[in-house]
């Protein structure tokens, strides 16, 4: 799909290689040039990406907090298994973010929980946004009826009472969803993790659905477009390749923020007990366990809070930067 | 604009219409007995409780327990609710008058936060305050409000004493209620203001450079006058629609505040609810809901035509 947009330099200069044969085989210094002149839209965008310091530093945040809960949890010396011998340790050196009341390290459950709370994150939002796009897509490129249809479907989902159809939704199939996993995949958690993407996503698509539409509605009428169609493109190479390219950006940024809002909604609803069971430490459900000591622990609310707050942040850092980096109007 | 709204009205009755159909469908198809808790108590009766489902027409096809619902829920009755045995209806009202209290007074403090803030920002664009306003805009919207809550409370309430944090229905007087109050309000507010202020900033920079208000400087008057009189007097227009609408959102963060400080409002009263499996009382609070959504959606499209006069509905 990036094809459409990359301009890069296919032929030669006009005029030919400098000093070619010369010192340096290979690259001209034209050509040396010429690619500095000519970046690609992503190169470009990375460009600017990194002079956005607080984007970068979000960036790197949250590489180093993926890598550790997916890959640091296979070095890190204990698991999140209950151990009566060492309950509520206070931060030491030896547990570095103290125990629970059942005695699990809390930074082990820390990382544990971080792979699926990012996962959710990451799922949902790529669920939720993916939807938007294809409704929005159909409904802006349609128009008419189906645009009608469509955009009335999306206005009702709007309406929806969010929260309280969140809730009702986790609360009332989880134990159904965990029963069916368990039957098919043998692990029950499975279940209440598709539930749990799917019920935030469901509730999250409406947003990048209006945005697509209004985009298509807006480039359809372009003469890019009728270029295309006069050359006899599909209706699906219109869309798909013709139209669908000049959204992305802006999509990425939607699907970035999406990342976050997925985060949090997922947290408050382990804090409300209604995620994930308690065997699956998720950020929200350490805060929800640790509701009751946190007078007495600080640090058991403290660590879990913090963690959710930094990836989130990053993760609207890192938007705000794609947000200056995509648009090519901004140029620092 | 009359013929507008009219469609507009329909338009909503039907939606509000297809969302209880939604969310009882949700309720109804749901696995499990909503008397499962009460089947289990040894000291009911199987003809009891057999009478009391009879009453109150669990195993009644769907349609037919929605219909009921409907015709019902037209004539101010609300249904029992299983848990409180009461009605719903009062159970529920009784329950609003705090969620009111503190989700209207957080959303008075986010707006006399992000009002100054917004347009002092966009006036002073990229100054040292602009970017300290921006940084904690970021912070209120990556922080849970969960999260807020807590660190309150570790702050106010166990490292300074100064705050009680566990709400007191029986508390009386202004003085005390603040105190108990202040804390979950702040919470609603922060979460709210850190968006708003971005849009006030944003929507103030879009007019700021606009020809009408360098006349208004050319003209000669205060640079107060400029700002107040003509600026902001534009860019809020889009403000307050975004005003209106965030309303249900404030209303809906504070399920989670009143969590924290155990209030005992509608929003709590959703969380046990739908614990319990309470089909009326989770009915009852979802469609209201699902109600104050629609009608601040509309009252924001009726607001920003009557704010704006270059808006004309067809």
């Amino acid at each position: 799909m990036s094809q459409a947009y990359d301009v890069t330099l296919i032929e030669e200069p006009i005029g030919g290689p400098l000093l070619d044969g010369g010192a340096s085989p290979g690259v001209s210094l034209r050509d040396a040039q010429a690619a500095r002149q000519y970046r690609s839209l992503w190169g470009n965008a990375w460009q600017q990406f990194r002079l956005h310091h607080l984007a970068m530093i979000g960036l790197i945040f949250l590489v180093i907090l993926t890598l550790a809960c997916y890959i640091g949890t296979l070095i890190y010396p204990r698991g999140i298994n209950p151990d009566m011998m060492t309950t509520f340790i206070s931060p030491t050196a030896k547990y570095p973010f103290g125990t629970d009341p059942i005695g699990r390290d809390l930074l082990a459950s820390i990382l544990w929980g971080g792979r699926i709370s990012l996962a959710v994150g990451f799922l949902a939002a790529f669920v939720a946004i993916s939807a938007g796009t294809l409704i929005g897509a159909t409904a802006g490129f349609m128009g008419g009826k189906a645009d009608g249809f469509l955009m009335r479907f999306t206005d009702l989902f709007i309406c929806l009472p969010q929260l309280p159809l969140l809730l009702l939704i986790s609360f009332l199939y989880r134990d159904e969803m965990f029963a069916w996993a368990d039957k098919k995949f043998g692990n029950g958690n499975i279940g209440v993790f598709i539930l749990i993407v799917f019920v935030i996503a469901i509730l999250n698509w409406m947003s990048t659905a209006r945005l697509v539409r209004a985009e298509f509605m807006r480039l359809k009428e372009k003469e890019f477009v009728e270029a295309a169609k006069s050359i006899g493109a599909k209706q699906i190479t219109l869309m798909m390749r013709h139209i669908l390219p000049n959204v992305v950006s802006q999509v990425i940024v939607a699907a970035t923020l999406a990342v976050g809002a997925a985060i949090i909604t997922e947290s408050t609803l382990s804090f409300l007990g209604l995620g994930f069971p308690s065997d699956i430490p998720t950020w929200g459900r350490l805060l929800f366990e640790a509701k009751d000591y946190f007078q007495f622990y600080p640090y058991m609310a403290l660590f879990p809070g913090m963690v959710i707050f930094l990836t989130v942040l990053s993760i609207n850092y890192m938007g705000d930067g794609l947000r200056d980096a995509l648009d090519p109007r901004k140029t620092r | 604009m009359g013929r507008y709204l009219i469609r507009r009205l329909i338009v909503s009755l039907f939606t509000l219409v297809a969302i209880s159909v939604v969310i009882f469908a949700i309720l109804a198809m749901a696995p499990g007995d909503p008397l499962s808790g009460f089947a289990a108590n040894p000291n009911v009766p199987a003809e009891l409780r057999q009478r009391m489902r009879e009453q109150m027409g669990i195993d009644d096809p769907v349609p037919v327990q929605y219909g009921r619902w409907a015709s019902q829920y037209l004539q101010g009755n609300w249904g029992v609710s299983y848990t409180t045995r009461s009605s719903t209806r009062d159970y529920v009202l009784g329950r609003l008058p705090v969620t009111l209290k503190i989700v209207g007074g957080a959303y008075l403090i986010s707006l006399l936060i992000a009002l100054p803030v917004g347009i002092i920002s966009a006036i002073k664009q990229y100054s040292i305050f602009d970017q300290v306003a921006t940084t904690f805009a970021f912070f209120g919207f990556s922080l849970p409000t969960f999260f807020t809550g807590i660190l309150f409370i570790l702050l106010f309430s166990v490292k300074l004493q100064w705050l009680p944090f566990i709400y007191d229905d029986t508390v009386t007087g202004f003085i005390p209620n603040m105190k108990q109050m202040i804390m979950p309000m702040m919470v609603l507010a922060l979460a709210g203001a850190g968006s708003l202020t971005r849009f006030v900033r944003a929507s103030m920079l879009e007019v700021i450079n606009q020809d009408y208000v360098r006349t208004a400087r050319a003209k000669g008057l205060r640079e107060n006058a400029v700002i107040i009189g003509h600026a902001a007097r534009n860019a809020l227009i889009p403000v307050v629609t975004i005003i209106a609408i965030e309303v249900p959102a404030v209303v809906g963060g504070a399920v989670v505040t009143e969590q924290i400080f155990r209030i005992p409002g509608i929003g709590s009263a959703l969380v046990q609810g739908v614990n319990e499996k309470d089909v009326p009382v989770v009915m009852a609070i979802s469609f209201g809901y699902a109600i104050l959504v629609v009608v601040f959606n509309i009252l924001a499209d009726v607001l920003y035509a009557t704010l704006d006069p270059r808006i004309k509905f067809s």
